[in-house]
């Protein structure tokens, strides 16, 4: 028997461990806990097995059981965004939820893949390389669907500004996605950046990745037919990222523990482009039965699901595996999660084919296997074995929990501390009589650091590649043609309001979605599909795992109401440092069609004279607001009401007067408010306008301040050009759209706000774009 | 007739899909050149387009510009093959030695994209013939190692000898040494320039004009200019 020196001495001591040492030595300690595994989770493993597992085997059972790769204790809420779905929400999914990415059939032969993940631990530890690899990962996901990665966008969630740690992870994070992204040829069409005390010490960072294909080009993972060999290709495999799965995101940081940095892959995405431009080579060349990437899990997960998907098993030699360090032993090789890396299921009559193309853009692989016609995954080391696992207990059939769930302690005195009686009874202060007063909160709220232009971090990422975007940020979607003929595109906006689901995760997980369907459909484009990243605190405490409840439970519902349904989706727990959980986050991306990007409407005013209307009614809703917290420091309350019939509707109306050519701008009213919305719509092209709150407080009972910042949903701020207004105001009133005149815009160079303000443009500018160079710059 | 305009690929390029739109937007047959393939296919100018090539390994351009192709582009060029250069493009030509001097990180250290205004300072190219003298136009810039440099002596040669084409206006984006944004060689046939014409070829698509999302077209003249040249030729 060969001898390998162990580096783990939680291993083996010396030797490989294969399967017939196991049998013959069934009591022989194994480090399953340090891997993350529970004991009973280790029982069932020796269940499964008849046997102890090989040092191999439990290296793939920990990391493919991990929370990250298991969604051990989400599964059991994720399946209602599968149950709670018509036939109609169904009818243009071509692929749902289970598989790298959900498909959707957007028309004209063309269909859709998206998918945001997220990459919070590791960005972390190592901004830079986190956030990196995270697109990297989101990015090979796309193109294992048969897709051409199309575009990206990034959701960040970081620290207090002032915290002197928060720029190494802003500068970290914005440089990695920068550096990966840009050189990847992907326009970079928009995203969010929020800065929180709660994200200090665990920023988020999700990556969103969006790719276009013909019906027909549609691929799936797996690996059904016996004699199809496996082969490996792209990166060669490397220490990075070794137990990065189990290790770090399925445990909560401990500031006294070691440092785990070498867990943290290493990107490299020169690899990357090559590897894109390869894979859609042998897609079209029709040589590859299906793809998989290595992400999370590398080897492990690779082998076990394409099997587990395909119905079949799988042989492999794993000294065929192409290694950048001869010494990684079978259980690194298993765990390594180096980066750039895919994994082919080729039919042996196309190995030539196959081949040539890879040969051509000078990309390495090596057969490691073949696929067989047995429920079974066999892993040999030389001559010996060392796996011999049925594939879909690694793969699929992982442990699933029923976690305690409890409502939390302090969710009661939260929701009764609203705006009304803060201040120890008083409420928040208003300054409605103070014009003066109420333009200097609207300055400090536009230029705070939430609210400011973000242009410092997108000026960092290439929109313009591909030659196909028609809005990127700081519009309310980012928009990208994929028919050059015809125009047919697509739009994409994600949100996340941590604030409003740390009061209420039911109604917040609902808002989130509401207002990226509202951002798409100002974009002029039809929302169709949603898509999610759900970044929570630890699954282990109950009251976490009440707001999961509740937050899923929010989506699914409204997904059902407005009919529009999940494709996909992720997790990330554990986010928290000690006891202390992140507010919930549930990111939900929405997908937009629009026929001809032609007809896209711009976030902002550009010509002079327009009428400005205000959409929609405006309620004294302002617990959980920016005002609330940038004015006063306050969070509590009952976040805004949502009413998800009247938003489709909403964007029915939207997407009328878009086609009939009535609306010249259409933007969005969110967080803070109306004072935000006229603030980004006269600064997106320098045009001046008057405004006036008047008639708004008149029809809606609200005072000003109420009218300047509350934060009521179903409102967007249009443009309609003098000769369009009869019509436009004639087709809001026939479909129940509260329409509101509520100012003009001029070239005057000025933003009034009758009674409260008149700024320069050009100052208010300088606040609004300034902030975040300041900061970091 | 129609004239054929080779866009060169090496590994790592990014916008060479975005310049074979822009030739034929122009009117123009766009034929694609492998950077591993040294045979030119009797282009009548080429395009080397933007993005990363070998991973910007080494030195921005520096190893694409020992590829097989480049080997025949340079022959070509020295003959008088019209030649432009785009980003990374540019600094395979300065790398290639048919362009002098340098491009280094950019002055704050950060990649930037934004809609940058250039002044055309040399219409006397096959690339530039349809602008005006002096002509402002609005080109999108995305880099992160743009700073032109040169010697001192250098320097004086392109501002006596008037081969600084382009000049960035009101903002110098990365600190190029005089607002440097882009050079012709000599004989005039070879132009470089770090901003993106082939990102302004399209309304709809192309950067942010006064009062008109997207709108500005100005980079399809320096495709128009060198099928117009062609046809003088």
């Amino acid at each position: 028997m060969a001898l390998f020196k162990k580096k783990k001495p939680e291993f083996v001591p010396s030797g490989v461990d294969t399967t017939a040492n196991a049998a013959v030595t069934p009591d022989k300690a194994l480090p399953y806990a340090q891997l993350g595994l529970k004991d009973d989770e280790y029982a069932r493993i020796q269940d499964i097995l008849g046997r102890r597992p090989t040092a191999s085997e439990l290296a793939m059972y920990s990391v493919m059981w991990s929370e990250h790769c298991s969604y051990k204790s989400s599964k059991m809420y994720l399946r209602q965004f599968g149950e709670k779905v018509t036939d109609e929400m169904k009818k243009d999914l071509m692929v749902g939820m289970g598989e790298n990415a959900g498909v959707v059939d957007i028309g004209e032969g063309w269909a859709v893949t998206f998918k945001v993940e997220s990459h919070n631990h590791p960005s972390y530890i190592e901004p830079f390389q986190g956030a990196a690899t995270g697109v990297g990962g989101i990015v090979r996901d796309i193109l294992t669907m048969g897709a051409r990665p199309i575009a990206v966008m990034d959701q960040l969630r970081f620290g207090a500004p002032e915290n002197p740690d928060t720029a190494r992870v802003v500068h970290g994070v914005v440089d990695g996605i920068s550096f990966y992204g840009n050189c990847l040829g992907l326009p970079n069409i928009g995203g969010e950046t929020v800065f929180d005390k709660v994200y200090q010490g665990n920023p988020l960072v999700n990556a969103l990745s969006v790719g276009a294909l013909r019906h027909e080009d549609l691929k799936l993972a797996k690996a059904s037919n016996p004699g199809d060999l496996v082969i490996l290709f792209g990166a060669r495999t490397g220490a990075d990222g070794i137990g990065g799965v189990s290790v770090l995101a399925s445990e909560t940081f401990d500031s006294t523990g070691p440092s785990r940095r070498p867990a943290v892959q290493v990107g490299d995405p020169f690899a990357e482009k090559v590897l894109i431009e390869c894979c859609l080579e042998l897609y079209h060349a029709q040589v590859v039965a299906g793809i998989q990437d290595l992400g999370g899990a590398g080897i492990s997960c690779a082998t076990s699901e394409l099997a587990s998907n395909g119905g079949a098993g799988m042989r492999v030699q794993l000294q065929h595996v192409l290694k950048r360090d001869e010494t990684l032993t079978p259980e690194e090789i298993l765990m390594s999660e180096s980066q750039e890396r895919m994994m082919g299921i080729v039919p042996k009559k196309h190995l030539k084919a196959f081949e040539a193309i890879v040969n051509k853009w000078e990309v390495e692989y090596s057969v490691i296997g073949e696929v067989i016609n047995e429920d079974r995954l066999y892993i040999n080391w030389g001559e010996e074995e060392i796996v011999n696992v049925p594939p879909r207990t690694v793969a699929h059939d992982g442990p699933v929990y029923e976690r305690p769930v409890a409502y939390p302690a302090y969710q009661d005195a939260l929701n009764a501390n609203n705006v009304h009686v803060a201040a120890h009874g008083h409420g928040l202060h208003r300054h409605n009589d103070n014009g003066s007063e109420l333009a200097a909160q609207v300055v400090q709220i536009v230029s705070s650091p939430n609210q400011a232009d973000k242009s410092w971090i997108t000026d960092q990422y290439d929109r313009y590649v591909g030659g196909n975007t028609a809005l990127a940020q700081p519009d309310d979607s980012g928009m990208i043609r994929v028919d050059e003929k015809s125009g047919l595109g697509i739009a994409l906006a994600t949100d996340a309001n941590g604030r409003y689901c740390y009061l209420d995760p039911y109604e917040g997980a609902k808002l989130a979605l509401a207002e990226a369907y509202r951002n798409v459909a100002v974009g002029g484009a039809k929302p169709m599909a949603v898509t999610n990243c759900l970044n929570f605190g630890s699954p282990e405490n109950p009251e976490v795992m009440w707001q999961f409840k509740q937050a899923t439970a929010g989506l699914a519902d409204g997904c059902l109401e407005l009919g529009i349904p999940v494709t996909g989706g992720n997790v990330s727990f554990y986010n928290q440092t000690g006891d202390v959980a992140i507010h919930p986050t549930p990111v939900v991306g929405v997908l937009g069609v629009i026929d001809d990007v032609a007809r896209r409407i711009p976030s902002g005013w550009q010509d002079e004279g327009n009428n400005i209307y205000l959409l929609g009614v405006t309620k004294d809703e302002l617990d959980g607001s920016v005002w609330s917290e940038v004015i006063h420091g306050h969070l509590g309350g009952r976040p805004p009401v949502v009413n998800l019939a009247f938003e489709k509707q909403l964007a029915e109306a939207i997407a009328a007067g878009s086609e009939q050519g009535l609306i010249a701008s259409a933007h969005d009213l969110s967080e803070a408010g109306l004072a935000q919305a006229v603030v980004e719509c006269s600064l997106r092209f320098g045009m001046g306008a008057r405004i006036w709150l008047g008639e708004i407080c008149e029809r809606d009972g609200v005072d000003r301040t109420a009218a300047l910042f509350s934060e009521s949903t179903g409102r967007v701020l249009v443009s309609v050009g003098r000769e369009d207004d009869v019509k436009f105001v004639g087709l809001c009133e026939a479909r129940g759209i509260p329409v509101l005149r509520i100012g003009v815009t001029d070239n005057s160079g000025h933003l009034e706000i009758q009674d409260i303000a008149n700024w320069n443009l050009a100052d208010l500018a300088g606040a609004h774009k300034g902030t975040l160079a300041e900061l970091f710059g | 007739m129609t004239f054929k305009i080779g866009v060169v690929t090496f590994p790592g390029t990014l916008d060479d899909r975005d310049a074979q739109r822009a030739v034929r937007l122009a009117g123009g047959e766009a034929v694609p050149l492998w950077h591993a393939d040294a045979n030119l296919h009797k282009v009548d100018a080429v395009v080397l387009p933007g993005g990363f090539s070998y991973g910007d390994y080494l030195r921005c351009g520096a190893i694409a510009a020992q590829a097989p192709v480049m080997e025949s582009i340079i022959k070509a060029a020295n003959g008088g093959l019209p030649v432009l250069g785009i980003c990374n493009g540019f600094q395979v030509l300065v790398e290639s030695h048919l362009l002098p001097g340098g491009l280094i990180r950019n002055e704050k250290q950060h990649f930037i994209c934004r809609d940058q205004t250039l002044v055309v300072e040399n219409v006397n190219t096959p690339w530039t013939n349809q602008f005006q003298l002096n002509q402002e136009i609005v080109i999108p810039l995305k880099n992160g190692e743009g700073g032109y440099i040169a010697t001192e002596e250098t320097l004086k040669k392109l501002e006596g000898e008037g081969l600084i084409a382009f000049r960035y206006k009101d903002v110098n984006p990365n600190g190029s040494m005089h607002d440097i944004a882009g050079l012709r060689n000599e004989r005039g046939n070879v132009v470089g320039l770090m901003p993106h014409p082939e990102h302004a070829v399209e309304a709809g698509f192309g950067p942010d004009m006064p009062g008109t999302m997207r709108s500005g077209t100005d980079g399809l003249k320096f495709f128009t200019s060198v099928l117009n040249s062609l046809v003088s030729a």
